[in-house]
């Protein structure tokens, strides 16, 4: 069976993000860029079934600007067989929206076929968490997002989900979507060899016009501004006064 | 047109979080509908009803949504949202789950986690862990939104509003709640607990995290909370945490013990009315957000503070 991974290039966790003096959006100019956290657990989950025996191939997925491309042979360092970057050209991450992105895995699945598809729950620059429940609907298959355990038995899938309160587990039969959370697994580094080997892995590249679908932005970003920020307080000298603070001055205890 | 918000629910009572919702919802200025969606859930529609500023409950009891799989409650969403100008949910797991399903299904963007509702098409929501805010407009005929419930107040509770009964979608029978496993806990939820103590890698180790902060949280009635290095460390189960991955928290106090402040967790916690935060190190960064600092080392601290209070 394939599994189908899409990758996200995002800001990398570790670079603050600013944000553009004119208020248009974030400043990306010159920072580092990685694989978004999540995607990377998503890869290194589908390789993994692949190294089980459950997987025959595993396709990552990148859509943005040619760029991304970086992604999918990162992605392909960790183990996944092939890439395919949908190129949308000009449009900025913030315009390349979750539905169009869902639309763009959709019309893939239709032609790749594959019987999961495991995305990260949420990337960490737009923070949506809405891709791959969007591209379950679209397909009309079962989902079982924030995944911390996912066992894969012929065509039923068993699901450890981390939802508020607790986990719940479910099962689905194939073909579906999983989302990612943290502690579903921890991704290994990619070594030399293989980021060498990723290199000569096959990368193809289509455009969403190709795929038939509509990329336009649905949301208008009208401004991007700093959060109000908050100041430093004052440092108190022992446990005595602080509770003295909090009786008497701030009165919340 | 109304704004149809999707209660949270456990078929008995209603979650706070719809509360928050709600009150998201009346900054649209329309009409607004609550929709419970459950399987014996007359006691969760009787609750709902008492909701302040809802002029209509819609209860739809079946079966098949027992456990409100996400497949199951976004096919009925979907179908009534066509009389609809928004559908609003809560941004919790639960909402969180749902909800994208029904905007694509629709055909329509969603906006999610907003923070604030400036105009009937325009709303504020956080990006890159909160360290901006971007405002959106939607163009789109329905507006399909998640609230982040630490961002508004719960809606009063005293409302009279009537019930209506909506048929069922088809039970699409896609996936199959086989067990949840819900951490039993004397003290308040996360998203609504007045005070949270909150632990980090700071702490050492799961053990040391029992020992040190619920007598703490116990003295105070509060409920517990942890950064991702702790949960990570596997200190504590994955929902005690807060930040960007995690529950985002506002509560009137956040107490943070042995949390050096990554950006990822104080995304989740730097609306907090009252910030304390103990640690050795006077350089970490969540003393640039605390109200109250206290560098010490909060293995001799923390017992200290728990036996003054």
């Amino acid at each position: 069976m394939k599994i189908l991974v899409p990758v996200k290039r995002v800001l990398d966790y570790n670079v603050k993000a600013r944000v553009k003096a004119d208020g248009t959006g974030m400043d990306l100019a010159n920072v580092k860029m990685a694989m978004n956290p999540f995607d990377e657990i998503a890869v290194e989950e589908a390789v993994r079934l692949k190294e089980a025996g459950i997987a025959t191939q595993v396709i990552a997925v990148s859509c943005g600007a040619a760029v991304c491309a970086e992604t999918l042979r990162a992605a392909m360092a960790i183990g996944a067989d092939r890439g395919i970057l949908v190129d949308c050209g000009e449009l900025s991450d913030a315009e390349l929206q979750p539905l169009a992105v869902a639309k763009l895995l959709k019309a893939l699945c239709d032609t790749e076929a594959p019987q999961l598809v495991i995305c990260g729950k949420q990337a960490i620059d737009d923070d949506a968490n809405q891709t791959g429940q969007m591209l379950a609907a679209l397909m009309g298959w079962p989902q079982a997002t924030f995944a911390s355990k996912l066992s894969v038995d012929g065509n039923l899938a068993t699901v450890t989900r981390e939802i508020d309160g607790g986990l719940e587990t479910l099962e689905m039969t194939l073909p579906a979507v999983v989302t990612t959370d943290l502690r579903l697994n921890e991704p290994r580094y990619a070594t030399l060899p293989n980021i060498m080997k990723a290199k000569k892995k096959p990368l193809d590249s289509v455009k969403p016009a190709e795929l038939g679908v509509d990329v336009a932005p649905r949301l208008a970003i009208l401004n991007v501004a700093e959060p109000p920020k908050r100041s430093a307080g004052v440092l108190v000298p022992d446990v005595g006064t602080l509770v003295d603070k909090l009786k008497n001055e701030a009165k919340v205890i | 047109m109304a704004v149809l918000v999707i209660a949270e629910h456990d078929n008995q009572s209603i979650k706070t979080a719809t509360l928050n919702a709600v009150t998201a919802a009346q900054a649209v200025g329309a009409d607004i509908h609550v929709l419970v969606a459950g399987s014996g859930c007359s006691a969760a529609a009787q609750a709902a009803t008492a909701i302040g500023g809802v002029a209509k409950v819609l209860v739809c009891d079946a079966a098949h949504y027992a456990t409100q799989t996400a497949e199951n409650v976004a096919e009925l969403v979907r179908a009534l949202a066509a009389d609809y100008s928004h559908v609003f949910a809560a941004a919790t797991s639960a909402g969180k789950n749902m909800l994208p399903r029904v905007a694509a299904q629709l055909d329509v963007a969603q906006i999610s986690d907003i923070v604030a509702v400036e105009s009937a098409d325009t709303f504020v929501r956080p990006i890159y862990a909160g360290n901006a805010l971007a405002t959106v407009k939607s163009a789109d005929r329905v507006k399909v939104v998640t609230v982040r419930t630490a961002a508004f107040d719960a809606a009063p509770l005293g409302g009279s509003a009537p019930n209506e009964a909506v048929p069922a979608a088809k039970d699409l029978g896609l996936t199959r709640v086989v067990g949840r496993e819900l951490t039993k806990s004397e003290r308040p939820e996360l998203g609504a607990a007045k005070i949270i103590v909150s632990g980090g890698r700071g702490l050492g180790n799961g053990e040391n995290y029992r020992t040190l902060l619920e007598p703490l949280a116990d003295k105070l009635g509060a409920a517990l909370g942890a950064s991702r290095a702790a949960v990570d460390a596997g200190f504590v189960p994955n929902d005690y945490q807060v930040g960007q991955t995690g529950k985002i928290v506002a509560p009137q106090v956040y107490i943070a013990i042995g949390i050096s402040g990554a950006i990822q967790h104080l995304a989740g916690m730097k609306d907090s009315k009252l910030i304390v935060a103990i640690n050795k190190d006077p350089e970490a960064p969540i003393f640039q957000v605390a109200d109250y600092g206290l560098v010490a080392d909060l293995f001799a601290v923390v017992p200290e503070l728990t036996a003054t209070l």
